[in-house]
């Protein structure tokens, strides 16, 4: 018979550590789509999952349970890229001078006819990668759970550990931040 | 170049891309045998560890003396100014005393 997750979580505290395989198993696939969009290569994406359910584990005695397990970890996992962000802060200062044809292609029917670069295409998404690079870590973070994971600011509270004025400061900042990225693809691009 | 609807289009165009969630082969057998591995001789954890449990008994014993130390004091208040005036006074006149006998 399958043991429900209150289960394994008392069993693996217990000292039993095989019981927190199907844990890992079951959430490993959120835990990897959440870290993917931080991370810059696989390799990344992998270092950070397995910290996360190396976090997971050593804290699991703080898993009060009054909410659910994939609630508790997630945050767990936010808090992880955001910190794996601030270790790895990349060279904010390089330019756009080295985009590739294809996203210099996207860019140039985006200028002449913005409705017809397609948002589907693969040099916007590349386009998009290389932007939210040169954001600072918790502009970054906001930028993707306010506008692209589509949370609302008291879940990014939640999530972050934030209060719920500062996530929406630092959504203000973000956004200012990201036009002034902009700005400067535009400059690079056009100038 | 309107960058208000170049942000929107790059914010679409993320949306549009969702990450992938496939787990690489045999992952959760990787987190297993990471933390069945035996715990790392981490000796500045184990400097952080020992000096937060002694944390508590110094304080506690740092309140302690604090307290006697108040407490003594006031109770030898009262003899204490008198042996104090005795001692200050004979301090004073050593040199005194001393050249009296030479004398």
């Amino acid at each position: 018979m399958e043991r429900t997750e209150a289960e394994l979580i008392a069993a693996v505290l217990k000292g039993d550590t095989a019981s927190f395989e199907p844990l890992v198993q079951k959430y490993s696939p959120r835990v990897f789509a959440t870290a993917r969009r931080y991370a810059r290569r696989e390799s990344e994406a992998e270092d950070i999952a397995q910290e996360v359910w190396l976090k997971a584990f050593h804290k699991l005695k703080s898993f009060r349970g009054d909410a659910p397990f994939e609630h508790w970890l997630m945050r767990l996992a936010v808090r992880t890229c955001y910190d794996f962000l601030r270790g790895h802060q990349r060279n904010r200062e390089t330019s756009f001078s080295d985009l590739s044809e294809p996203e210099n292609h996207w860019l140039e029917r985006f200028a002449v006819q913005p409705e017809s670069a397609s948002e589907h295409a693969d040099a916007a998404k590349q386009l998009v990668g290389r932007i939210l690079e040169q954001l600072s870590p918790p502009a970054r973070l906001v930028i993707t759970l306010l506008e692209i994971e589509d949370r609302s600011v008291k879940e990014i509270s939640k999530l972050t550990g934030w209060s719920v004025p500062l996530v929406k400061v630092r959504a203000f900042r973000a956004r200012a931040e990201m036009r002034k990225v902009l700005a400067l693809l535009a400059k690079d691009k056009y100038l | 170049m309107n960058l208000e609807q170049l942000q929107q289009k790059v914010l679409a165009a993320a949306r549009a891309h969702p990450p992938g969630n496939r787990v690489p082969y045999a992952f959760e057998k990787r987190i297993l045998a990471r933390l069945n591995e035996a715990p790392a001789f981490d000796r500045a954890a184990l400097w952080a560890g020992a000096l937060w449990r002694a944390a508590g008994p110094c304080v506690a014993l740092a309140l302690l003396l604090g307290v006697w130390s108040f407490v003594g004091a006031s109770n030898n208040a009262a003899t204490g100014d008198e042996e104090f005036s005795q001692q200050f006074e004979q301090t004073m006149l050593a040199a005194v005393n001393e050249n009296g006998e030479v004398w």
